[in-house]
């Protein structure tokens, strides 16, 4: 009995122990594994100074920017292992407010700040674009709408294809779930938000683009990354302007919007914070910023 | 620990007697019975252990669904959040209505009974009573097999082929509906009824079909008339099962529902309760209103399982008493 009782306690001992282990150990083991292979492309960016960066950068706000900024900030917390980027998914008011009140360190918003925000000392730093593709299904013989007609076929007040010169044919929306950005990014740009009909609601950019390629009376919306070189569906040109790189870049094509950092216009930025930033909108950053979805500004 | 042990010591008592009187019977050696008996030992409190582990994670889940689901229905209100008919959660002025999430998975469910339940019965009593033994021998693994296809295979057939057919067929402007949800999850339901019902049909005593058949009835009026009803708490049960399976599918109907939060019609995009909880909660923020009420939707989704689980133990506990 007594023995049991020893082998139970020293096998929970044991156990407890490489718990113990296993969470530290992989904290320290990520650090030097992660060095050596940033140092690289940490170089050409020029910063000697990135070695000895230390420090918290904690950013506040928009959910649509979630992709781009955890993938900006797992690759600035590899070349820089004493610097940690926290970030807090809240939306964007709520960002662009705990940058004025200075409860972080930068404010991220996926809207350009208004004229009321700039009075209060707020200024904004693009860092990247959101190009959000109108995808239709491949046999759909429209290939160009207007943003109003966008709208219009969203909120169910176009409800034929015929309306806007297609086929005779119902209109289907397919779109993303509630919280998503890119479906933030559409219903904000097209002046939607709540009143779009939808009828499927997906949880991925893959799952919209097949259900679009599977149904002709479909159109979705999808980031632009995404779109290129799918089969079975087209992304058809607003106002004119087809979607591209370039095109979002220069800001014809109007379905997109900017991704800001947003902070005190006469506040001195933490260094941390200020490295953070100019890595973000630097050119080794754009390989990043397009594999999660957007358009690098760089 | 002492109280553990002395738990732990009845379930291996018997088996430790057992083998205390067979050891009895060979010529004596007492010293190298000694670390046998320690091992018997730590073995049940190794099997003990193990059991625990089950108790430990129904427990932890039950009390965590119970904590993190009660807030929001708090705020909402029971009846808003039962009864409530909107959803909106991302909205400018929030709703949490989950009557149209409540109403869609009992509809769907029901639905999938309704299909599933006679081809699945039927099924059973093919390779039971009338299927020649080669014949039931390629039917049964084949519908074994059915069981051990993962949910995203279903969900990802139903949405390439499934959905754009149902379009085609009823003249849709889209296939994504209830009615294509009710039919996959019919298929799914299909494994756990023909097996458990196979399994009541054939415990049914030789001598009442012998009987039936020597009173001149014949074979398929006996199966109708005597097997089935003999063998009808087994069948209950394997209904039972299948709700349970369909109530609580996810991945599969998440890709061929539409997933829209609309009241449940047949030709419409519609919300399960276990969708309207995967959807969402990947990009609701952690201490939102938004997320806690997901977690009440899980826990009124806990307790339809919970009280499915519990129809299903009366029916199994009846057909054994039998």
């Amino acid at each position: 009995m007594k023995k049991t009782l020893a082998m139970l306690l020293s096998l929970t001992l044991c156990v407890g122990l490489f718990a113990g282990c296993s969470s530290s150990g992989s904290e320290e083991s990520a650090a030097p594994s992660g060095s050596p292979s940033t140092e690289t492309s940490a170089e050409p960016a020029g910063n000697e100074e990135t070695s000895t960066l230390s420090g918290t950068v904690n950013l506040n706000g928009s959910t649509s920017v979630e992709n781009v900024i955890l993938t900006l900030g797992e690759a600035f917390m590899e070349a820089n292992p004493d610097v940690t980027v926290n970030y807090d998914p809240t939306g964007s008011g709520t960002g662009i407010n705990a940058a004025l009140e200075g409860t972080c360190d930068l404010g991220l918003a996926s809207r350009d700040l208004d004229e009321e925000e700039t009075a209060q000392g707020l200024t904004s730093t693009v860092f990247a674009l959101d190009g959000i593709a109108i995808i239709v299904n491949s046999e759909n013989s429209v290939s160009d709408l207007t943003i109003e007609q966008i709208a219009g076929l969203a909120t169910g007040e176009i409800t034929n294809w015929s309306e806007v010169g297609g086929i005779d044919a119902p209109v289907v929306l397919i779109g993303r779930e509630a919280g998503s950005g890119t479906r933030d990014g559409f219903e904000s740009i097209t002046g939607t938000e709540d009143t779009c009909v939808y009828t499927q609601e997906l949880t991925s950019t893959g799952a919209v683009i097949q259900a679009v390629a599977g149904n002709p009376n479909a159109f979705g919306y999808a980031s632009l990354s995404a779109v290129e070189g799918q089969d079975g569906v087209k992304a058809i040109s607003v106002n004119g302007v087809a979607p591209s790189e370039e095109t979002v870049l220069d800001g014809s094509y109007q379905v997109q919007r900017n991704f800001n950092f947003v902070y005190m216009a006469d506040a001195e930025l933490s260094d941390a914070a200020q490295a953070f930033m100019e890595y973000a909108v630097s050119a080794d950053a754009a390989d990043l910023v397009a594999g999660a979805g957007a358009v690098p500004v760089a | 620990m002492d109280e553990i042990l002395h738990i732990a010591q009845p379930e291996e008592t018997p088996k430790a007697k057992e083998k205390g009187r067979e050891r009895d019977k060979t010529p004596k050696s007492a010293p190298e019975h000694a670390p046998l008996r320690a091992m018997e030992k730590i073995m049940g409190a190794i099997f003990f252990l193990c059991g625990i582990i089950a108790i430990v994670f129904v427990l932890f889940i039950s009390v965590y669904l119970i904590i993190s689901g009660l807030p929001a229905i708090r705020e909402i209100g029971l009846i808003d959040f039962l009864f409530g008919t909107k959803w909106a959660s991302t909205a400018a002025e929030p709703q949490f209505g989950i009557l149209p999430f409540i109403l869609t998975s009992v509809y769907g469910t029901a639905g999938a009974i309704v299909l599933g339940v006679p081809v699945g019965l039927m099924t059973a009593i093919f390779i039971s009573k009338v299927a020649p033994r080669k014949v039931a021998g390629i039917v049964r693994p084949a519908v074994d097999l059915l069981a051990g296809i993962p949910s995203v295979v279903y969900g990802l057939i139903g949405m390439i082929v499934l959905v754009p057919a149902v379009r085609t067929v009823f003249g849709l402007p889209d296939g994504a509906t209830l009615f294509a949800a009710i039919i996959v999850l019919a298929v799914m339901i299909l494994p756990s009824i023909v097996s458990v019902s196979e399994t009541a049909l054939n415990a049914v005593p030789k001598e009442y079909e012998e009987a039936s058949l020597a009173l001149g009835a014949t074979h398929i009026e006996t199966v109708f008339r005597v097997s089935v009803p003999a063998a009808s708490s087994g069948i209950a049960a394997s209904i039972v099962l299948g709700i349970g399976r369909a109530i609580g599918e996810a991945m599969a109907i998440m890709m061929v529902a539409g997933n829209v939060a609309n009241m449940p019609s047949l030709f419409r995009s519609v919300r399960f309760l276990t969708t309207a909880v995967a959807s969402e909660m990947s990009y609701a923020a952690v201490g939102s209103l938004q997320r806690n009420a997901l977690f009440s939707i899980a826990l009124v989704l806990f307790l339809f399982i919970m009280l499915i689980n519990v129809v299903l133990n009366s029916l199994l506990k009846k057909s054994r008493d039998k």
